[in-house]
């Protein structure tokens, strides 16, 4: 029929849904037969985890909010009520409280492997920028929602990281009284945050789904970081990743679970179990654990204006990342030097943390100006060591290094499924 | 595999590590003793000792009530460290809260109901602060959760904490000293003695016994989940692994025919 998609469905009611809206088929392209590299390691199951943990933190903050009064007065009130009367209002708050913290730990994971497989390289640029967007509206997200239970740190968190703004020239006192609703802290700033904690995940929802559609324009990379080259080297989605996915998956709700159920309050502190008072401040500022690097970035530079340029520019400097690396090399198993690189990255960025959780005093100020010097070092030091490094030799193939030499086996990748490698890469 | 293992272990450990407490505490102030509660025990599985925190639930009643609120908590939750319905009537009953206005409009008060929260034993916070020198009781609803040190840190302010002060420290009048209270000068009097209740099931009421169970009580008040929340942890984490094994197994199945 004219205008209509051709839908290979059998079944008669999908394929006449499938030939008006051809969801079905699309479903069965980006998810079915989606040519996918066969050496994934565990390490690319987490972006499907982190979109796991954007649902369910959702689900659970839809039926939070049926409970939740944002009002100054109300708002401490209202959350002991979930926690005490709502049915199974405790696992409500705790699934949504821990899921910030899961959803970091998921997402800076999914972070380190990208730039340790160089996923942010040519032609990925885009799908690594809409992933840096994607960490700052969680950082957002995150921070508003602290703000929501109204404790001590919730109130002082707020006040702290919106008078950042302050620091901007000219119209940034401007800017902290439109984020405040007010001249302080208050019932429009609670206001506001709710109605914007409650607005931004969905907007993460819609970059996620950019996010993904340029993965599968440009298809994934791979632990050896070397361009898929011909069918030999794929499995189809389904079932491989789809099997590896769900192992991932059920490793990820275990350990969730194990910390709502048994440590729900580990990532939490004591003093936001004491009403918001804007009279006494508390003895220590400090923001979530995820967000402890940025903060010892913040303190560690003397001027304010300069703080904050660079914890802005600590996380902003991610977009020229993938201008920043000259190496034509991918993956950190073939760059002895970056490689060496990312994991003191990862040591500097503990140290910034412990740092950022400690009071700026006596040896915290050095080694937090250290770790500072070294984050940025890191950044400022890649266009030179892709021009230096010697990466040492590519493998030919992805199919290539796993095929051990066999009595009588070609040089196929093993038995595939019949119709498994059928469909080339490109795209609709 | 491992690497992967690895790093989501390091990312773990970087957010307790650095989300752990990090309040130094003073260098004249003792360290907290440790002390074993019941809901730490069996890998921190446990459950809440309910004769103890029925005991801390006495001396709540008949001691800190007197001062400190508790507005989070309502009699009927007392169902959760195992009173009966009757029990938790009787012990309501005692208690007088804010009632409906009468008919001329006047305020009238009214035995509490299970339904009712603790009631308050000061009308308003300036009530509390011209009974107490000038300082506000806390709520102790989330108290226990609200301190560093949790069940530790009540039992040793309360049950070892007020000593006499070292030579040379003046203690401010009014005031008293306590070893574990930071800063050393508390406005609560020594709340607890020996014998400052009668326990109903012939326990013997020493300060620490009944510093140990008012913490109990305490934790239960700011945890009050603590048990239901184990339970089902225990099943659901049993389902996963569970899961995880035979989801495994289908990977491994599914993958057998790949050279990978």
């Amino acid at each position: 029929m004219a205008g209509l998609h051709t839908s290979d469905f059998k079944n008669p009611v999908v394929r006449w849904i499938d030939s008006r809206l051809p969801l079905f088929t699309l479903m069965s392209k980006e998810y079915g037969q989606f040519p996918t590299p066969k050496n994934f390691n565990y390490f690319w199951n987490f972006g499907a985890l982190a979109t796991i943990n954007l649902l369910i933190m959702i689900a659970t903050g839809v039926f939070l909010a049926m409970n939740y009064t944002p009002t100054a007065t109300g708002a401490f009130d209202s959350v002991q009520r979930i926690m005490r009367d709502v049915n199974y209002g405790w696992l409500l708050r705790l699934v949504h409280m821990n899921g910030a913290s899961m959803f970091f730990i998921l997402i800076y994971v999914h972070i380190f492997r990208g730039m340790y497989y160089g996923s942010y390289k040519a032609p990925r640029e885009l799908l690594w920028m809409t992933g840096v967007a994607l960490l700052l509206l969680l950082m957002a997200t995150a921070f508003m929602g602290y703000v929501l239970p109204w404790g001590q740190m919730s109130y002082w968190g707020a006040t702290v990281i919106t008078n950042l703004f302050g620091a901007i020239p000219l119209v940034g006192q401007w800017i902290v009284t439109l984020l405040w609703g007010g001249f302080a802290v208050g019932d429009p700033t609670l206001n506001r945050f709710f109605s914007l904690h409650y607005l931004l995940p969905f907007i993460i929802f819609g970059v996620v789904f950019l996010h993904v559609v340029a993965l599968h324009i440009t298809g994934s990379n791979n632990p050896l970081g070397i361009e898929v080259k011909s069918e030999q080297d794929t499995v189809p989605f389904h079932p491989y990743y789809t099997a590896k996915d769900s192992v991932g998956m059920c490793v990820y709700f275990l350990v969730f679970a194990l910390i709502v159920f048994l440590r729900p309050y580990i990532f939490s502190e004591v003093d936001n179990n004491i009403p918001a008072n804007v009279l006494q401040t508390p003895n220590e500022i400090v923001p979530e654990w995820y967000l402890l690097p940025y903060y010892a970035i913040l303190r560690s530079v003397p001027d304010k204006l300069a703080g904050v340029c660079c914890m802005f520019g600590s996380i902003l400097v991610l977009f020229v990342l993938p201008w920043l690396d000259t190496s034509p090399v991918r993956s950190a198993r073939f760059r002895p030097i970056y490689r060496i690189m990312m994991f003191a990255l990862v040591a500097d960025m503990v140290l910034l943390g412990h740092v950022g959780a400690n009071r700026p005093e006596g040896l915290f100020i050095l080694e937090g100006r250290i770790g500072t010097v070294l984050y940025f070092a890191f950044y400022a030091a890649l266009p030179f060591v892709g021009w230096l490094e010697r990466p040492l030799p590519l493998p030919e193939s992805i199919s290539r290094p796993v095929l051990p030499p066999r009595s009588g086996g070609g040089g196929g990748g093993g038995p595939l499924p019949a119709g498994v490698a059928a469909k080339p890469m490109e795209k609709a | 595999m491992k690497g992967c293992v690895i790093v989501m272990a390091g990312a773990l450990a970087l957010g307790a590590g650095v989300a752990a407490p990090h309040v130094a505490r003073a260098a004249d102030e003792p360290a907290l003793p440790h002390m074993k509660w019941s809901w730490q025990k069996n890998f921190g599985l446990g459950t809440i000792d309910r004769a103890s925190a029925q005991r801390g639930f006495q001396v709540y009643n008949e001691v800190c009530s007197a001062c400190h609120s508790m507005k989070y908590m309502a009699y009927r939750n007392l169902e959760g460290i195992g009173l009966t319905e009757a029990q938790i009537k009787a012990v309501a009953a005692t208690k007088t809260v804010p009632g409906a206005p009468d008919d001329e409009g006047k305020p009238t008060t009214r035995p509490a109901l299970p339904s009712d929260h603790f009631a308050d034993p000061f009308p308003n916070d300036n009530a509390a602060r011209a009974a107490n020198n000038g300082a506000l009781p806390p709520d102790q609803s989330l108290l226990l959760s609200a301190r560093e040190g949790h069940a530790d840190y009540i039992y040793a302010l309360v049950g070892k904490g007020y000593v006499d002060a070292p030579a040379g420290v003046k203690v401010p009048d009014g005031l008293y000293y306590n070893t574990y209270f930071p800063g050393h000068f508390i406005h609560m009097p020594p709340p607890l003695a020996d014998g400052s209740v009668t326990y109903a099931d012939g326990t013997k009421a020493s300060v620490a016994q009944e510093a140990h169970d008012v913490a109990t009580f305490l934790y239960f008040a700011s945890y009050p989940e603590n048990d239901q929340r184990k339970h089902l942890g225990v099943r659901v984490a049993g389902f996963l692994v569970l899961l995880t094994g035979v989801t495994y197994a289908v990977k491994r199945r599914v993958w057998s025919g790949i050279d990978h």
